[in-house]
């Protein structure tokens, strides 16, 4: 019971009567990497906008480790535990990518610092700067871009910017990390690379991590669960393997 | 009555420039802030001609013209280059134009105020209202150029191609629509509709500065908000409805020193209540 | 990885700039060489710096357009010059009735700061920036029209105002104010805040996902820098008589946009720089031009504006500039690869932030609403 980190409840929005999601139900256990995949327009992202309060759901609510978060605002599903990367890369990008990362670390408790110590410069200040540089690093190191550290997140090449956003997700220390699409407009190498990173940091920070993929074998070689969604709804869940080779979800992709 | 009359004449006169504003927003998205200041121009057309000598129809047509080309050249040099740049960018550049006219009128034409007599009409009385026959004559020419306009927009190509551009740009480019020709028209169309304005502002008050289209510009602006920006019909009840309620705000001792304050304040109370104004379309981010 | 710590010269030029002025006009006072009209002129300077730095904290790091920033400034100035007037009958000490106002001016600007910050929050790009400039033409017609601040005549502060021609002191006292405002505004940009406000402006959704509390932040720019502007009020205040409503126009508005641009976006350096240089030739053109001739200013400000952001902005020319950036001419010419390694921030300063894409700009933020509304399907009538 206290295993499950998150759970949707007949999870639905509706944009002026389309459904674009409608009556998921997903169950995650802790430490598991689940698969959210479906063909184009089948509402993926828009349930990881449910569940980070970017769109407030018309029906259903879903749970963190227990706890109801439907209705909260998006810095406060945060705060509750629960991190994301876009489809779309959203980096800061006029900043450096150490800078990134410390903006992740922001609301850590060990780095809380008063704006009016910042506008003092008390010891303070300093300290927490210097903590937070340190622990940057330290993500930076596992993600293999602590020496690009000092460069602009917009002139990182593309799988960098996906590796960096990640990163930046994860200082905001979360208990479910959800990931759009990651390995979108990687390389092979680059691919199998962040498959080896994702188990990582699930084993070293005791995550759990829902993904959406169009990469089948980077999905069937990283979850062990999925749900398959199309026209907002779901088409088939469960283990992997067999999820995929149901034959509504063969019909879906391929057509009659 | 005259109160409302007068609001309703100075309203079809904000309603004009709004339109110019409104059409500009809706297609080439950005705010044109120089806008109030292409009135200023065709004022200054105006003047020009009629010193000379000119009939009144040749200055209008002047005007006009004047006005149509000022409005393209500015398009071309100053808003084209930073087409795909960030909106404040282009608002501030559009800041810089207005400057621009207005330092250029300056040192041109001086900074005093220059009486212009457009034509001198009297008033006719209607019940116990005396109301001028400019005021008149302002209204039905303001409401026949709005209607031939979204005739204009319903009806031709162009029309048709303008909504396209303002609808979804990229997608309109693809249909194989001249975006770059679509905004130009738009601009040419703004500038004439602003010299129009000029005319009817000069059969109210009939003198001339080189600042003299800043306050309806920006009042404008507020008029195309309040109707909600993008739409024609939206700029044209905003409008009309900012005229009325400064002309009833100046006939109130009381609140006749803060008319400027009321109608701002309207400005803001509508962005934060209804940012869409009272006709106008909601758009969602895409996250 | 030990790194020894260095002091940057760099991260103090700013203090060391207006250090160096204050003191070699303070030298140059002493020895009884300073013409009056430079004193002024150094006011004038001091309080233009703290403005241009406040809007640049807006404008360049928090990536909104402020055109109303002068209605701070006019709330500062009425407000903390009559209080200054009211506090002179009970204290004595000029410089503790200055001290005294300048804050209490300056806090009620904060809070005129704060009910214009509310509407960012739902607000952005050309919408905010109109109600800021309908907002500074609120403040302005208020004061005009109150009996207690002298109503279209203006605010006369003949009884507090320093009189140049006996006492030079006030340009000390406005370059102190500088340093400090100059101070708090470097520690804040530099410290974890500044670096979250940074965030908001580059992408507010993912500052947001990040759990950045963007209604928290928006809020404290706005306070802050009102607060500053409405110190550099008092300042004009105890500098000139009468403190008159027109003085404070949207035109002056954008006179602080104007050094904000010229000086560059989130440069407090470039903005110091940009706020002297234009004061003085403000200065200068004043004595030397009159009547018509006087809007060469304005020309001169027009073409700032355009000139600049065009060349800064325009996508078209963002390649050739590459080519011949010194920052690139200085990479190729010293070998290295990657030509984004730049130790600064604050990225590409001169560029406007574009957190609102193109076909962003007339959406409003629908996120703020709790209840969710279904858009319509779009309909080809408008």
């Amino acid at each position: 019971m206290s295993d499950i980190v998150l759970k949707t409840e007949n999870l639905g929005i509706s944009f002026g009567g389309l459904k674009a999601v409608d009556n998921v139900n997903i169950e995650i256990k802790r430490k598991q990497l689940y698969g959210l995949v479906g063909p184009n327009g089948a509402g993926k992202t828009t349930v990881f906008n449910l569940l980070t309060g970017v769109y407030q759901p018309t029906t259903g609510c879903f749970y963190l480790n227990g706890e109801k978060l439907t209705g909260k605002t998006q810095e406060q599903i945060n705060h509750k535990g629960i991190a994301r990367t876009f489809q779309n890369i959203r980096l800061f990008n006029n900043m450096s990518v150490i800078r990134n990362v410390m903006v992740g670390l922001h609301n850590q408790p060990e780095f809380k610092c008063n704006p009016f110590v910042s506008l003092f410069r008390l010891p303070r200040h300093f300290k927490t700067e210097k903590a937070m540089r340190e622990k940057a690093k330290e993500i930076l190191r596992i993600f293999d871009l602590e020496d690009e550290r000092n460069n602009l997140a917009c002139n990182l090449p593309y799988g960098k910017q996906r590796k960096l956003e990640i990163a930046r997700a994860l200082a905001t220390n979360p208990k479910l990390l959800l990931l759009d699409e990651p390995a979108a407009g990687m390389n092979p190498y680059e691919t199998e690379d962040l498959m080896k990173i994702i188990r990582h940091i699930r084993d070293e920070f005791d995550l759990t991590i829902l993904l959406i993929e169009h990469d089948m074998k980077f999905v069937s070689g990283l979850c062990d669960e999925i749900t398959v969604l199309n026209f907002g709804t779901v088409l088939a869940q469960g283990k992997t393997e067999e999820a995929l080779n149901n034959p509504e979800v063969i019909k879906a992709y391929i057509g009659e | 009555m005259s109160t409302i009359f007068d609001g309703l004449s100075l309203g079809a006169i904000y309603a004009l420039i709004a339109l110019g504003y409104t059409m500009v927003y809706g297609i080439a998205k950005m705010l044109n802030f120089a806008h109030g200041d292409i009135i200023m121009v065709g004022a200054y057309a105006i003047l020009t001609t009629l010193a000379a000598g000119g009939h009144i129809g040749l200055a209008l047509v002047v005007a006009v013209v004047t006005c149509v080309i000022f409005g393209i050249v500015i398009e071309k040099v100053a808003y084209k280059p930073l087409r795909g740049a960030s909106p404040l960018a282009v608002l501030i550049t559009a800041i810089g134009v207005s400057y621009f006219l207005q330092s250029i009128a300056q040192i041109i034409f001086g900074a005093k105020a220059q009486t212009v007599t457009v034509a001198t009409f009297g008033t006719v009385s209607i019940g116990t209202a005396e109301i001028s026959i400019s005021s008149i004559i302002t209204l039905i020419v303001g409401a026949v150029i709005m209607a031939g306009l979204t005739l204009f927009v319903k009806n031709t190509r162009t029309g048709r191609a303008m909504l396209a551009v303002s609808e979804d740009r990229g997608a309109a480019q693809l249909m194989g629509i001249n975006v770059n020709r679509i905004i130009m028209i738009t601009f040419a169309i703004g500038s004439a509709l602003a010299a129009c304005a000029s005319i009817f502002y000069l059969m109210q008050i009939p003198s001339t500065e080189p600042t003299l289209g800043s306050m309806p510009g920006i009042k404008a602006f507020t008029a195309a908000v309040i109707g909600g920006i993008g739409s024609i019909p939206g700029a044209m009840i905003g409008g009309v409805l900012l005229g009325v309620i400064e002309k009833i705000c100046l006939s109130i001792p009381v609140l006749a020193p803060y008319t400027t304050a009321v109608e701002f304040a309207m400005l803001i109370l509508i962005l934060l209540v209804r940012p869409i104004g009272l006709l106008g379309k909601k758009r969602r981010e895409k996250v | 990885m030990a790194k020894l710590k260095k002091i940057k010269i760099s991260d103090y030029f700013c203090y060391i700039m207006v250090a160096a002025v204050m003191l070699v006009s303070f030298v140059v006072a002493q020895t009884g060489n300073l013409p009056r009209s430079y004193s002024n002129l150094l006011v004038q300077i001091a309080y233009s710096i703290i403005l241009a730095v406040s809007l640049n904290l807006v404008v360049g790091f928090l990536g909104e357009l402020s055109l109303g920033h002068a209605g701070f400034m006019c709330v500062g100035a009425y407000v903390g010059s009559y209080i200054a007037m009211q506090l002179a009958e009970v204290i004595d000490n000029k410089l503790i009735v200055l001290l005294l106002s300048m804050i209490i001016g300056g806090l009620l600007a904060a809070f005129f700061g704060f009910l214009v910050g509310l509407p960012a929050l739902r607000l952005k790009g050309d919408y905010l920036a109109i109600v800021t400039l309908a907002f500074g033409e609120i403040v302005r017609t208020i004061f005009k029209n109150m009996s207690v601040f002298g109503k279209a005549m203006g605010l006369s502060t003949q009884a507090i105002k320093y009189d140049t021609r006996k006492d030079t002191s006030l340009y000390l006292v406005s370059f102190i104010t500088v340093l400090v405002v100059l101070f708090f505004v470097q520690n804040l940009i530099r410290s974890k805040h500044g670096r979250a406000i940074t965030a908001i402006r580059d992408n507010e959704i993912a500052a947001k996902a990040m759990g950045i509390n963007v209604t928290f932040y928006k809020l404290f720019v706005f306070v802050i820098a009102a607060f500053f502007a409405g110190m550099a009020g008092v300042i004009y205040g105890h500098y000139t008589t009468p403190v008159l409503y027109s003085f404070f126009s949207y035109n002056y508005s954008i006179e602080i946009l104007v050094m904000v641009v010229l000086g560059g976006m989130a440069s407090i350096n470039g903005s110091i720089i940009a706020a002297a240089l234009i004061t003085f030739v403000n200065f200068q053109l004043q004595s030397h031009l009159s009547g018509d001739q006087a809007a060469l200013k304005y020309l001169i400000y027009a073409l700032i504006l355009i000139v600049l952001v065009i060349f800064n902005n325009a996508p078209k020319l963002a390649p050739i500039k590459d080519k011949f950036s010194p920052k690139t001419l200085l990479v190729k010419a010293k070998g290295h690869r990657h030509p984004g390694e730049i130790r600064s921030d604050t990225g590409d300063w001169r560029v406007i932030p574009s957190k609102i894409k193109m076909d962003e700009v007339l959406s409003v933020d629908l996120q703020q609403n709790t209840e969710f509304t279904p858009d319509k399907p779009q309909k080809g009538g408008k």
